[in-house]
């Protein structure tokens, strides 16, 4: 997966030569690099040198005000801008050391190196079982048990297992809302990504699905780096370890979250959690 | 208002004013005549339909139906024996009275020349409904009303017309008809494969002719050795079945009409023999069944106006299945590029429009396109590459069912791509974001989970363009849709489908037979019976497809609990 280091200066800085991605022990080398990015709908630009990196297995929040950009930063990771005509990104995002946006680079693979979890959950008008597995039928695994297992395995990670092992067969679109997010969850660890991307996971989810989703997030730390953007500014305070803070398309202040929350070091920063605006 | 009235003028302008605010209250703020509105165009929609489907019901199924004959004397002392249709008020004429008459199907075309005759009522001296009065249906000649004198077999009487001949005749007929039946199949079949082997021989050999084959000298005797040994068995073959048709043929029933003409009639053409004056409702009821099972399954006789209509059936099933098979995937294609891939922008646009206005395109403009494009241009080509031996004789360069099909298909691809656009744009963005963000290909987004959710609104382009297809005639009528086929497209000879030949179709068959029969008034009936056919194929294709689209969507949007 990892790109042949052309050794410019910049990843022979970040990244341990020859070292591979998954051994690097946790909370050293960072998995998500971006640097300098700017990016631009048609003439607009949405975002301004953002310059930031995520530690793996751990959650980094993405707060701020709707329309800050922090949706879209999120969808630079696993290009899923390019569905949008006219966006043009500049600096640098590397995963594991990749630069994503090099030339010549495979889109889909990269994109399965990610889990997306959107802001609607958006089950296929297929079963569950078959939700689950899309991503490994994709990939060309159509072996039985293979994909029953890793159905039942995505399905228990995402604690919805017990609720729906006697109804694999039954269309996803039965499932409750809060049912639904949790299976697109499970769809989107089924092919063991390396990063989870969630998109305000629990904006259409009442409290008690919200909860579960939550602790969810914290079970699936312990295997996956997740990002997740979120209006809901207890709940970033509840579940991640690092905390950007964006506003106008400009990365405010990234910091441990506790220090976002308890000292922030930017006036603005303060202003929002406090809640003075936004 | 009226106790307003005595106030004076300045007075009572306020409560005018108020009056008018009231009614223009009522009619567009509360809205209740704007519902009243809705409501009666729906129902009057809804009555013209069903009053439409009633009507055509009422007198397609009503025409199976035995009536009594009625004998009916004139006061000239002329006789007639026959079905009072209906009773009509005649063309006034200056001077007198208005009349009624009587339209009276009497049959007998071959000793009358007209099988209905009008009679004023004043005219009629006197009538009966006798007994063993007869009604025959026959292969040829329409229907005869009469009684039994005789039946002969080859020059013995059989019985007389008692109530024992009549039940021999019964017997008899029944026998006769269905041994005459199997032998004209029989003839189709056998004479039939032995004349195609003969073609095959004979292009064999045009063709070896055509390439100058070096061994066109040992091709032309082995063929001409082959062409003499079918012949022969062409020959003992028809011995054959000329003795069997000579037996069939050797009973006749001597038969006499109400003005006690005589007429000879073989056994074997009559193809039904009823006594509508000596039957109960039961008996009355097998009639009936019996003659919808024919219509619906038998061929047409007497240039359309007697018989079934099985092969027009079957013609326009088959090109509708054929025409759905080119279309629709046609259609999706087109619709998936369109919707999926192309840029949104002016140009698609411009392609939006063009392809509504393509289902706005007069019908007939199509039939002239497949004309010189299908059976001219490709038709004729293929003829020149693959069945030049034939020629001058056309293979596909003349009309066909490939042709109708490809035709009609070109005239429904607009339907279903209008809807195949729409069910795709129903396609929430959300699932195919999820699709790709799962590292999917544009493609495997397409086939796994847009085209399945999409399939539902694609079925019902399928229907709607069913239901054009089904009801389409202009153009059909010329790239291979005629009155009379004389072979079914499909048969036991290899391939079995033969896309080159020409079939017969129910519209048009609706306007052969009520404008273009030369015995139009025995044809109404048809008419109305083949409308109400052609209607029920439409529901039923349709159903099949509305079925099939519901089983899909339960399957897709809803669970078991």
């Amino acid at each position: 997966m990892q790109q042949p280091i052309a050794a410019t200066d910049d990843v022979a800085h970040h990244v341990e030569t020859g070292a591979l991605p998954h051994a690097a022990p946790a909370g050293t080398a960072p998995i998500i690099e971006v640097k300098n990015l700017d990016l631009f709908y048609g003439e607009k630009q949405a975002l301004f040198d953002i310059t930031m990196a995520c530690k793996p297995n751990s959650v980094t929040a993405l707060i701020g005000p709707s329309g800050c950009g922090k949706s879209t930063l999120l969808r630079c990771f696993n290009r899923m801008n390019d569905l949008i005509d006219g966006v043009k990104i500049d600096g640098t995002i590397r995963i594991h050391g990749t630069d994503i946006k090099a030339e010549g680079v495979d889109v889909t693979a990269i994109r399965k190196r990610f889990g997306m979890v959107f802001q609607k959950s958006n089950p296929f008008p297929k079963s569950v079982f078959e939700n689950v597995v899309y991503g490994l039928r994709i990939q060309g695994i159509n072996h039985r048990g293979v994909l029953a297992e890793a159905c039942e395995r995505s399905l228990s990670a995402a604690a919805l297992w017990d609720e729906v092992k006697d109804r694999l067969e039954d269309s996803a679109l039965g499932l409750s809302g809060g049912q639904m997010q949790r299976l697109c969850i499970a769809r989107a660890i089924a092919v063991e990504p390396e990063i989870l991307l969630m998109d305000e996971p629990c904006s259409a989810l009442d409290p008690i699905a919200t909860a579960k989703v939550e602790e969810l997030i914290f079970d699936l730390k312990a295997r996956y780096t997740i990002v997740i953007v979120t209006h809901n500014m207890q709940q970033a305070a509840r579940v991640s370890d690092e905390t950007g803070f964006f506003m106008l398309g400009k990365l405010i202040e990234f910091d441990k979250t506790d220090t976002i929350f308890t000292k922030p070091s930017q006036k603005t920063t303060e202003d929002y959690i406090t809640g003075r605006f936004g | 208002m009226a106790a307003t009235a005595p106030l004076p003028h300045p007075a009572s302008a306020p409560a005018i004013r108020s009056a008018a605010t009231r009614l223009s209250e009522f009619v567009f703020r509360r809205g209740e005549p704007m519902i009243w509105l809705t409501g009666a165009g729906l129902a009057a929609s809804l009555l013209l339909i069903f009053g439409l489907l009633g009507l055509v019901a009422w007198k397609g199924l009503g025409f199976f139906w035995p009536r009594p004959l009625v004998r009916i004397e004139t006061s000239n002392g002329k006789k007639v024996l026959g079905e009072i249709l209906s009773t009509e008020m005649m063309p006034p004429e200056a001077g007198k009275a208005a009349e009624s008459r009587i339209r009276v199907k009497i049959g007998n075309r071959d000793l009358n020349g007209l099988d209905f005759r009008w009679i004023p009522l004043s005219d009629v001296a006197k009538r009966d409904v006798p007994k063993e009065a007869l009604l025959l249906e026959r292969q040829e000649y329409g229907n005869f009303h009469g009684f039994l004198k005789e039946i002969w077999r080859s020059g013995e009487k059989l019985a007389v017309g008692d109530e024992k001949g009549l039940e021999m005749l019964t017997r008899r007929q029944r026998e006769l008809r269905s041994r005459f039946v199997d032998l004209s199949e029989k003839e189709k079949d056998d004479v039939g494969a032995i004349n195609a082997r003969l073609e095959k021989e004979r292009l064999r050999l045009r063709k070896a002719e055509l390439a100058k084959a070096p061994d066109l000298a040992a091709v032309r005797i082995s063929t001409d050795a082959r062409i003499t040994e079918l012949q022969k068995q062409y020959e003992s073959e028809r011995e054959r079945i000329e003795t069997s048709r000579r037996e069939v043929s050797a009973t006749s029933a001597v038969f006499i009409d109400a003005a006690g003409r005589e007429k000879t009639v073989l056994l074997r053409d009559i193809v039904r023999i009823v006594r509508p004056n000596d039957l109960a409702l039961g008996g009355r009821a097998s009639v009936y069944l019996s003659r919808i099972w024919e219509f619906v399954s038998g061929e047409p006789r007497e240039s359309n106006t007697e018989g079934g209509i099985f092969p027009a059936i079957f013609g326009t099933v088959l090109m509708v299945v054929m025409m759905s098979l080119v279309s629709v995937p046609f259609g999706v294609v087109a619709a998936l590029y369109l919707r999926e891939y192309a840029v949104q922008g002016r140009a698609v646009r411009l392609v939006r429009i063009a392809v509504n206005n393509l289902a706005g395109v007069p019908s007939i403009v199509f039939g002239i396109f497949g004309l010189g494009f299908f059976v001219y241009g490709i038709g004729g080509r293929i003829d020149r590459l693959f069945f030049a031996e034939a020629l001058p004789t056309p293979t596909f360069g003349t009309g066909g069912i490939l042709w109708c099909a490809l035709t009609l298909a070109l005239l429904t691809v607009p339907v279903v791509v209008v809807a195949t656009e729409e069910a795709l744009a129903a396609v929430p963005a959300g699932m195919r974001h999820a699709s790709l963000a799962l590292g999917a290909t544009r493609w495997q987004t397409v086939r796994r989970v847009v085209l399945p959710a999409a399939a539902p609104g694609i079925l019902t382009g399928l229907i709607l363009a069913m239901a054009r297809g089904t009801g389409e005639v202009a153009p059909l009528m010329i790239v291979g849709v005629v009155k009379l086929a004389p072979t079914l497209p499909v048969d036991g000879v290899f391939p079995y489908l033969h896309l080159d030949r020409k079939i017969m179709h129910l519209g048009f068959h609706l306007y052969d037979v009520g404008f273009q029969s030369p015995n139009v008034e025995a044809a109404i009936p048809m008419v109305y019976s083949t409308t109400i056919l052609l209607l029920l194929i439409v529901v039923v294709l349709n159903l099949t497809a509305i079925l099939v689209r519901n089983h899909l969507r339960r399957r897709l949007f809803s669970s078991a609990f």
